[in-house]
């Protein structure tokens, strides 16, 4: 909405703040959009190809088709966990650039849980054993990070970094040393938790490996919704995030609140392990988690730390990623890991742009 | 073991951190966080790379591998420092765009996902372990030359009054902007040779060649306490563990992984405190309005 109409239709007191939130949440990621799109048009141009030609074939093989609307919706809900747990942690102000290793870790308990289970466990008892002892991995791993910066200030970025490197050698050490199927990096194939897929559902998606993981996901963002914004621990944990010493000084235990969100932040990237394990290869395998993490981070930022954003923003990173393998023919897919960084450094410079530019021009509004 | 080829292949495993953390310190210290060194690297050992390719010299390798550093150093000092970005978010950003350039370029130049064709580098004396690179005495006189500019040097005093008292030093005159931007970039020609280093030793670039290497180097920035000396012994302590690695390999006296870990459990442990808190720049990673 520009300043203009803004001025000659006076703003009502219920609907500004909405609209003005709404402006300072949209436009960052729309911005990147475009930015993303001139920015593909260079690549495939310097390819010598056509961008109408490559856009189309990309739209056709991710939402053209169930097969490529399936292995979007796959790929879209390892992040949607991953971005769901980056922006938990974001509410409380804190940067969780673990996600990778928790998710790892998680996907590994869920392996293990499923292979300890003994055979013909129905998926109603077998899947939230699994899931519990997914999230509790992940929590494990966010939970050192919360007990550092807690107890010693330790910056959580730095610490989750490294722990990423930590936590992934030990688990390439239990694979590779003690748990693997001889010849190959990963375990066994689970007993009991395997996910039913969407092609049980509907032959249509035949091959795709979108399993029932997709809901779970779907329901964690509702429960993080739910504990954000309409529970009073959530409305401690944003307090915190907001300002910190105000909250302190409301009475708010800032440690404890810490404590909690890098905590549960690592428990919702554990439980995101049950998509590749449960849902997909009814496995742990070595290396499966690598870029999830980081991406949950984009997601996150794109999706505006929001958990319905943070779905739209995980279906579009998915749709990016699988559009790599729609139009590998023409332009090298790796143009989409060019776009990638490209959509993240736009929304990160439009963010704090936007904001300035929309409260200037509000400001002179108001003048 | 042979102590002089644990010393030889320690320092040559070394340099590239040596130049890396030289430049983390740097930026650090004027306040920007430089979880860039990896994206840094990557590109600078790409861009050396492509020049050595089409020129023949390794010589114009060095420049075009420092311009590729310096590329992706500006892209990160424009959006931290005129657009305010968030930085953390930014690193990640810059890394994965390196990633994804470095890997585009290499289908759209070389036609391959995996690895350019062989190049020309320094040296190739067998007898000589490597010590007739250039590069090699460069990545060892780059820490103490560091040190010298950051305590001797006006220049080094504006960067460590950005990073510790931004407002201090604005008010005497001195732009903690354009001192930032300075930093950056000798950050990224910094980072970007340990890149050039490291795609020259090896003679070709393959995908994600650093492999981590600029997250030790953070490693060694924040282990010796953000000081340049320190730091460059933090450098050559990760890298003996890695040669004492490679070195005990086939001897299953212990798991590599375990070893791999050492850098990233000794910064955690010098994050904690346990044995004197490693405490950032004041201004660090702050964004002022």
């Amino acid at each position: 909405m520009t300043a203009s109409s803004a001025a000659v239709a006076p703003k009502t007191i219920s609907s500004a703040p909405w609209r003005e939130r709404a402006e300072e949440a949209l436009i960052p990621p729309l911005v990147a959009l475009l930015v993303a799109l001139i920015c593909g048009d260079l690549l495939i141009l310097s390819y010598g190809q056509s961008p109408a030609t490559v856009y189309r074939l990309l739209l056709e093989g991710t939402w053209g088709n169930a097969y490529g609307f399936g292995q979007v919706l796959y790929k879209a809900t390892t992040l949607a966990f991953t971005g769901l747990a980056v922006s938990f942690g974001l509410r409380a102000g804190l940067f969780n650039i673990g996600a990778e290793s928790q998710l790892a870790a998680g996907g590994f308990a869920a392996a293990l849980t499923g292979l300890a289970l003994p055979m013909g466990t129905p998926l109603i008892l077998a899947l939230p054993v699994c899931m519990i002892a997914a999230g509790l991995a992940g929590g494990a791993v966010g939970s050192v990070p919360a007990y550092l910066k807690t107890r010693f200030g330790a910056h959580e970025v730095i610490v989750t970094i490294m722990l990423n490197f930590i936590v992934l050698a030990l688990l390439n050490w239990f694979i590779a040393g003690h748990l693997h199927v001889p010849e190959t990096l990963h375990t066994p194939e689970i007993h009991a938790g395997v996910l039913p897929r969407l092609a049980d559902i509907d032959s249509r998606f035949h091959g795709s490996a979108a399993n029932l993981a997709l809901i779970v996901a779907a329901l964690v963002a509702v429960a993080v919704w739910f504990y954000l914004f309409r529970s009073r621990g959530g409305y401690d944990l944003r307090a915190v995030g907001l300002q910190p010493q105000a909250a302190e000084y409301g009475g708010i235990s800032v440690g404890r609140v810490w404590m909690r969100a890098l905590t549960f932040s690592g428990v919702i990237a554990g439980m995101g392990g049950i998509n590749y394990v449960l849902g997909y290869k009814h496995y742990y395998e070595d290396g499966f988690a690598s870029g999830a993490g980081f991406l949950g981070i984009a997601v996150a930022l794109v999706g505006r730390n929001h958990p319905f954003g943070v779905l739209i923003a995980a279906f579009f990173f998915a749709t990016l990623s699988q559009g790599g393998l729609a139009i590998h023919a023409f332009v090298p897919k790796q143009m989409m890991d060019v776009l990638q960084g490209v959509v993240i450094l736009a929304v990160a410079m439009a963010v704090p742009e936007v904001r300035r530019v929309l409260r200037g021009a509000r400001r002179r509004v108001d003048a | 073991m042979n102590p002089i080829s644990f010393l030889t292949q320690m320092i040559r495993i070394a340099i590239p951190y040596l130049f890396a953390a030289s430049g983390g310190v740097v930026a650090e210290r004027a306040g920007i966080v430089s979880l860039t060194l990896e994206g840094f690297m990557l590109s600078g050992a790409f861009a050396a790379v492509l020049g050595t390719n089409y020129s023949g010299s390794p010589w114009v390798g060095v420049l075009t591998g420092i311009l590729g550093g310096l590329i992706f150093a500006l892209i990160h000092a424009v959006a931290t420092i005129r657009y305010r970005a968030d930085q953390v978010v930014v690193g990640v950003a810059i890394n994965l765009l390196a990633i994804g350039v470095t890997r585009f370029f290499l289908k759209l130049f070389f036609a391959s996902s995996s690895n350019s064709p062989r190049v020309a580098g320094f040296g190739g004396n067998i007898n000589a372990a490597g010590f007739d690179n250039p590069l090699l005495w460069l990545g060892l006189l780059v820490a103490p030359v560091m040190a010298f500019v950051i305590y001797r040097t006006p220049f080094g005093l504006r960067v460590r009054a950005a990073g510790e008292h931004p407002d201090a030093a604005e008010s005497v005159g001195v732009s903690v902007k354009r001192v930032r931007y300075a930093a950056v970039a000798l950050s990224g020609i910094l980072a970007g040779l340990g890149g050039v280093y490291l795609a020259l030793d090896q003679h070709q670039f393959t995908d994600q060649m650093t492999a981590g290497r600029g997250f030790i180097a953070i490693s060694a920035v924040i282990f010796g306490r953000w000081d340049p000396i320190r730091a460059a012994l933090a450098c050559l302590l990760f890298a003996a563990a890695e040669t004492l690695q490679i070195q005990l390999q086939g001897s299953n006296a212990i798991a590599s992984q375990f070893i791999e870990m050492i850098p990233y459990a000794l910064t955690i442990v010098a994050l904690a405190g346990v044995v004197g808190r490693a405490v950032p720049p004041a201004a660090l990673g702050k964004v002022e309005d």
